[in-house]
């Protein structure tokens, strides 16, 4: 039953998919929307991704200096460690699974909203491919802002752990600037940036798989936003396996 | 001109519609009526093709819309207009981009000549001042006449208008009754409205189908009403004190001739 279940909604997924990578009717009615959505999904998701990204650069760097760093290890062990944590997997995975949370509430909300008060039964019955109108912007948006996420999370985790030097007075900046230096791999920056536009695109397809399905009022809405977030997130830890096998 | 043929719709647990045979003619008011859960809503979505019916046929001046093929669909889609019951406004946009969205979808006119247009089909539902507020800045009765103008924008020849008085007071629902038989009368539209208010049937019904029980009861204009012994459509119809004070006052005037 569960089998069934799973395979009918892979099987409806890939359905809308279908219908959603089509050609747009009106390229400008497309960029219109996608300049919306890379707004909406992207520039409003700064704020959280620095803040985010700020504190928990510190707090590795604190965790690190105080709690593994000791006399037998080299000085640069704290700054190696944040920066090796915050490139491989804090800044594509985890911060894309805070943004399921975000993004993907907001996607499967709003397009659930739009399905129960029939603005997209309005849209089909002008003739308009409401899939393809709705989310291939929010897909292709959020794939396009995403990789400027994951740079804006490194290089604001890379501040906080500076912060601890400079203002915590945990770390010398000597030693943190010798561990970010120390045996810098320009290929983990990449990987963190390609792993991050898969979770894009599993945030804004599967949100917006679940919000386009709504059936039903208010409570349906909240159940799919929350679906969406819980299955997303589950996709991201999923594929986030495979792809760093894959790519590492 | 659409006419429905042998039309059935049936869902798993239960059978909607059946046998529904019916013509709504151009330049017309045509009405659906009947109680909640009689099969009104499933009909409208059928004639629009949000539900395939599961038997019959629905002939938009002689196309075959069950059968057509997907492209087909699409472009005779861009012949309709639908008023919804919610009105289903875009939220995010401004009334007059509400309005001016079909066009921008599908015609090739300039940004000037679109949004002259938007603007003509505001002004002729009276709302033209409030061209740049949100949906959420406006009255139930100012939503519905923006949904009105925005299905009017592409000069349809179908206007599906569902349940577009409920929630309004009669004042307004006169306005959008009126409104909505201008436009029918002005630019020649088969006009179908899914309705369960009284005032409507009496006011603009120039064809009204009854529905009961997913099956056409009766059909006819809202003159041959008064007369008819259909016991559903009298029960119906004259459910409240009022219309059923006017009919018996009707009644007698007819006695009174006669003698």
């Amino acid at each position: 039953m569960l089998i069934h279940s799973c395979l009918t909604s892979f099987g409806r997924y890939l359905q809308l998919m279908g219908r959603t990578f089509t050609r747009p009717e009106r390229f400008r009615m497309f960029l219109r929307q996608y300049v919306k959505e890379m707004s909406q999904l992207g520039v409003d998701s700064i704020g959280i991704v620095l803040l985010i990204s700020f504190f928990i650069g510190a707090v590795i760097c604190i965790q690190i200096k105080l709690n593994i760093q000791s006399p037998w290890m080299p000085h640069w062990v704290s700054g190696y460690t944040t920066r090796e944590i915050m490139l491989l997997e804090f800044s594509s995975s985890i911060m894309c699974l805070i943004l399921s949370g975000k993004v993907g509430s907001n996607i499967a909300t709003e397009l659930g909203t739009m399905r129960v008060t029939q603005q997209i039964d309005a849209l089909e019955i002008m003739g308009v491919n409401s899939a393809n109108f709705l989310i291939l912007p929010k897909i292709v948006g959020l794939v396009t802002m995403i990789p400027l996420l994951v740079i804006f999370s490194i290089v604001s985790g890379v501040a906080g752990a500076y912060a601890t030097a400079y203002v915590g007075h945990i770390i010398t900046a000597t030693d943190l600037t010798a561990g970010m230096q120390h045996e810098f791999t320009q290929w983990f920056v990449w990987m963190g940036i390609i792993k991050s536009l898969f979770f894009a695109f599993i945030i804004s397809s599967v949100s917006a798989f679940y919000g386009y399905n709504v059936e039903g009022g208010s409570i349906e809405v909240g159940k799919a936003s929350t679906n969406a977030v819980v299955a997303s997130s589950m996709l991201i830890l999923f594929s986030d396996l495979f792809l760093t096998q894959l790519l590492s | 001109m659409i006419e429905l043929k042998h039309l059935y719709k049936s869902f798993p647990d239960k059978s909607v519609l059946e046998d529904i045979n019916t013509v709504f003619e151009n330049g017309k008011t045509n009405l659906i009526i009947g109680q909640s859960g009689s099969g009104k809503t499933v009909l409208m979505k059928c004639l629009v093709g949000l539900l395939e019916p599961s038997q019959g046929e629905v002939l938009y001046d002689g196309r075959d819309f069950v059968h057509m093929s997907k492209r087909e669909r699409t472009k005779l889609r861009r012949e309709m207009g639908m008023i919804f019951q919610s009105a289903a406004l875009f939220d995010s946009m401004s009334v007059l981009e509400n309005v001016m969205f079909p066009l921008d979808m599908f015609s090739l006119d300039s940004y000037k000549e679109r949004r002259r247009r938007a603007q003509f089909c505001l002004d002729r539902v009276n709302l033209l001042e409030a061209q740049d507020k949100y949906p959420g800045e406006i009255s139930g009765g100012m939503q519905k006449r923006v949904a009105i103008a925005r299905a009017i924008s592409m000069n349809p020849q179908y206007l599906f208008c569902d349940e577009p008085n409920s929630g309004l007071d009669p004042k307004t629902s006169l306005v959008i009754d009126e409104l909505i038989h201008g436009i029918t009368k002005e630019f020649n539209t088969t006009t179908v409205i899914n309705t369960h208010d009284m005032n409507s049937v009496m006011g603009i019904g120039e064809h009204i189908l009854f529905i009961c029980n997913g099956r056409n009861e009766w059909q006819g204009s809202k003159d041959d009403i008064m007369g008819s012994q259909n016991e559903q459509l009298n029960n119906f119809i004259f459910a409240s004190d009022l219309f059923r004070k006017v009919k018996k006052a009707e009644m007698e005037e007819q006695r009174d001739a006669r003698r």
